[in-house]
């Protein structure tokens, strides 16, 4: 126990002291877990840990990775983005790998190690990139959808590649090492064909034909189940009412699959993100991503620490001039395959080498390829540890390299980048935050102006009924900032907030401000102190949730009475500006640290108001009341005789 | 039988002298379908289909309203750009009202002989209705001399009020029952309570 907890301590402590200063300094977290493992790295050897035990252990981040990755693959997105994601991600794979793999032969590699490298060094690194993108307010730029799409096909090429790798095992690495493991599982009695995984199998026993028709009824029973269990499974779970439930139950699919997978010797990476990509288009999308997130980001931290933590300096430091000259070579590699595709898709020179040099690098897949390499035997273990030095030093660079395109390019582009409109769809320029009573209004108005908002609700049984009716509403607490994150809050030009209770109303409107400026905010007020509270948390745009409903019963009252509707009418807009008046009159008094009934003077200002309006509206001919009749009311008759006496007097003078 | 709609527009009837007591009046006239365009819209979302429908299923159509401004009531303006549509009331196949007839009741504050020019209105009460007598030309409708309250400020308290709410009660019932002399009224300038009688034996 005492081990686990040291060992969770120092692992938690680098991470947090390590990580936010990497960022600070425009490095990115990958490159601060990594620089935190290889701070500890002397640490973990002193009290004797097994690293490589530990990775293992975290490479089931990488499996919640494509699971999530899986889960953005929204099959509307991807056909939005089809040119852009073949051609430029497509061409961008194809190009590098085989110009990377070219490279490793005429450098004496075998050409399957040649393409081995060429996969890992291919894939940039979505992290650096996205985040540094998004910091410079770029993603919406021509140049930031360029790259996002590139980086997306890599995503999506991870799939083949991790199926490819174990083909390009080496004969004789894959030999020496079946002699190893069939020496030391002698005893055992179960020699594994696999060599390094030696776990349970279903498959084990079985004829070819067998372990087929198991791995297609596995890859059926993941498509069947997140197709049709996971709406049933997640209603279940809702009549709990218990948040931590649902991580449960959305560690609990991870896992499953995961496990599933294993069993008939699929890779479980695999098998997550086919998950993913089923439930992509289900109401519990946002709500499955913000529960798997944090495990997802911890567990690739303890990821890259661990590959940090492997980093053999010896190496680094006998071969220094080597892996540098290797590291840029890759990197100019990958920068001129995607000049050219720029030129060929036609991004504005400026933008090609934002883009060229912005995924020059190679990234945390780099990480995980190389490790699956060295384990099916595709790349020698020396060989590797070069690998792995080139890529966490091309990863290193990349803040540099963006900084050279600010400073040194850009600048020479600028003026005809300023041509290019920007004109890229969103998916939703509108978030709904709450769908019952109130927030259902606001979905169907715009829905029916031909709007799509993105609707987050935590009801499910609300959402059951939406989903009959066709509306596509997501399952979630929209308070959670990483569920808003999810939904695009950060593309939002609007945010409706039609949750039910005060406080989390407000805070929701405080994040946002805060967190999102340029998001405009409709915040539903429970009531007039509720209206003071969000306009001093930045909302400007408040809406009394009973207020328009009880000024129309009010109205419906006078008509009732017997008053003609069209006075009703314009005595009820008197009313709404008149209450706007005492409003904003009563702001002045309205102090947020004591409750209204304590402060004296929003007591007497309040009374004196109220005095003031009985005086206006209801004592008759009083001056509400004029006002109300100001312009229709007949001209005095006065007014009538002098018109009269002038025409007279016109008459006499003809 | 003529099938009479009546369109009443007054914003402000909570003052109103002449125009709440004739409406009322006409309320008791069999076979008048009354409108109070103020109390139906009062927030200005005129039913366009509806209002047609009413014009249909009508002969003789009778705006009522106090002259503003030498004109119509807003909401009355409204409902003549959105009702008489291209189409439906003119233009290619806009033929559905045709041989039907446009009458206007109208009260004004102004005494009778404001309405020329050495008055101080300076111009005929005609020559102010002239586009709603245009209207009812395009729409191809038959537009009869307007019944007239003039001097409507002081016409309660010289019992004008009383003589011009019987006689619009007496113009109604002759529409109705077609007795009204239409091509006499066509003729005229302007009806008012003590020209009735002579227009209502045909």
């Amino acid at each position: 126990m005492t081990d686990f907890l040291l060992l969770a301590f120092i692992f938690l402590t680098a991470g947090i002291v390590a990580v936010p200063i990497a960022t600070r300094l425009g490095l990115g977290s990958v490159l601060g877990y990594l620089i935190a493992g290889i701070c500890i790295s002397p640490l973990l050897a002193g009290i004797g840990v097994d690293v490589i035990s530990i990775q293992h252990f975290a490479e089931f981040g990488v499996v919640m990775m494509l699971f999530l990755v899986g889960l953005e693959l929204e099959p509307s997105l991807l056909w939005r983005m089809r040119s852009k994601l073949l051609g430029l991600g497509g061409l961008q794979v194809l190009g590098s790998v085989g110009l990377i793999a070219g490279a490793a032969v005429l450098l004496g590699q075998p050409w399957t190690v040649g393409v081995a490298i060429g996969f890992v060094f291919c894939l940039s690194s979505t992290a650096i990139v996205l985040q540094t993108l998004n910091e410079k307010g770029l993603m919406k730029s021509d140049a930031g959808q360029a790259s996002f799409a590139v980086l997306l096909f890599q995503d999506i090429a991870v799939i083949p590649m991790l199926a490819i790798i174990p083909l390009l095992a080496l004969p004789e690495l894959t030999e020496a090492v079946n002699t190893l493991s069939t020496i030391e599982f002698d005893g055992g009695g179960h020699a594994s064909d696999e060599g390094h995984e030696h776990g349970l199998s279903l498959v084990a026993g079985l004829t070819g034909w067998q372990t087929g028709l198991a791995t297609i009824a596995a890859v059926g029973v993941v498509i069947l189940g997140g197709t049709y269990l996971t709406r049933p499974i997640f209603r279940f779970i809702a009549m709990a009412g218990l948040r931590e439930l649902f991580t449960a139950t959305a560690l609990f699919f991870v896992v499953g699959i995961a496990l599933l997978m294993s069993l008939v010797g699929l890779s479980p990476a695999l098998g997550t993100f086919l998950a993913g990509v089923v439930l992509a288009n289900s109401e519990y999308r946002h709500e499955l991503q913000s529960d798997i997130d944090p495990f997802r980001g911890l567990l690739l931290g303890l990821f890259f620490m661990t590959v940090g933590a492997s980093i053999d300096f010896r190496l680094l430091f006998a071969s220094l001039g080597v892996i540098i000259a290797l590291t840029l070579g890759m990197m100019a590699i990958k920068t001129g395959v995607l000049l050219i595709l720029g030129r060929i898709f036609r991004l504005e020179a400026g933008d090609s080498w934002l883009v060229g040099l912005g995924l020059a690098q190679a990234g945390e897949f780099g990480f995980v390829l190389l490790s699956l390499t060295v384990a099916s035997n595709a790349i020698p273990q020396q060989t590797a540890d070069y690998l792995l030095l080139i890529v966490a030093l091309s990863m290193l660079l990349t803040p540099g390299f963006f900084v050279l395109h600010e400073r040194l390019i850009e600048p020479r582009y600028r003026k005809t980048q300023q041509k290019t409109a920007d004109d890229i769809d969103e998916v939703s320029d509108v978030i709904i935050a709450g769908h019952g009573r109130f927030g259902g209004i606001v979905n169907r108005m715009l829905r029916a102006a031909g709007y799509t908002p993105t609707v987050l609700d935590y009801s499910a049984s609300q959402l059951e009924l939406l989903r009959t009716f066709g509306f596509k509403v997501f399952f979630g607490d929209a308070t959670r900032p990483d569920l808003l994150h999810a939904a695009g809050i950060a593309e939002a030009k609007l945010l409706v907030i039609a949750i039910d209770e005060r406080e989390q109303i407000t805070e929701l409107v405080r994040y946002v401000r805060k967190t999102y400026p340029d998001v405009h905010i409709i915040a539903r007020a429970v009531n007039r102190p509720h209206v003071y509270e969000l306009y001093a948390a930045g909302c400007r745009d408040i809406v009394r949730e009973t207020f328009d409903s009880g000024v129309r019963t009010g109205r419906s009252a006078y008509e009732a009475m017997g008053m003609h509707p069209f006075d009703a009418e314009r005595l009820s807009r008197k009313f709404v500006e008149y209450d706007k008046y005492a409003i904003s009159q009563l702001a002045e008094t309205y102090d947020p640290a004591k409750p209204i009934h304590r402060n004296a003077a929003y007591v007497a200002r309040s009374r004196a108001l109220m005095e003031e309006r009985e005086n206006e509206v209801f004592a008759s001919g009083g001056a509400f009341a004029a006002r109300i009749d100001r312009g229709w009311s007949p001209p005095k008759k006065e007014d009538v005789d002098a018109a009269k006496a002038k025409g007279a007097k016109l008459k006499q003078s003809d | 039988m003529a099938r009479l709609l009546l369109i009443y527009a007054h914003p402000g009837q909570r003052t109103s002298r002449a125009n709440r007591a004739m409406y009322e009046k006409a309320r008791a006239i069999e076979g008048v379908t009354r409108v109070d365009l103020y109390a139906t819209y009062p927030r200005y979302d005129i039913d366009v289909d509806r209002e047609q429908r009413r014009l249909l299923e009508s002969d003789v159509i009778l705006f009522q309203f106090p002259l503003f401004w030498y004109s119509i009531p807003s909401l009355l303006k409204e409902w003549i750009d959105l009702v008489l549509e291209h189409g439906f009331a003119y233009g290619a196949g806009g033929d559905r009202l045709s041989c039907k007839t446009l009458m206007l009741a109208i009260t004004a504050a102004g005494p009778a002989d404001a309405y020329r020019p050495s008055g101080y209105q300076h111009y005929a009460l005609r020559t102010f209705l002239t586009p709603l007598e245009q209207t009812a030309r395009l729409c191809q409708m038959t537009f009869p001399a307007p019944y007239v309250l003039h001097g409507a400020l002081d016409a309660a308290e010289t019992g004008e009020v009383a003589a011009h709410v019987e006689g619009y009660a007496s113009l109604l019932r002759s529409i109705r029952d077609d007795s009204y002399d239409f091509h006499a009224a066509v003729e005229r300038e302007t009806v008012t309570y003590s020209d009735v009688p002579f227009l209502l034996g045909v």
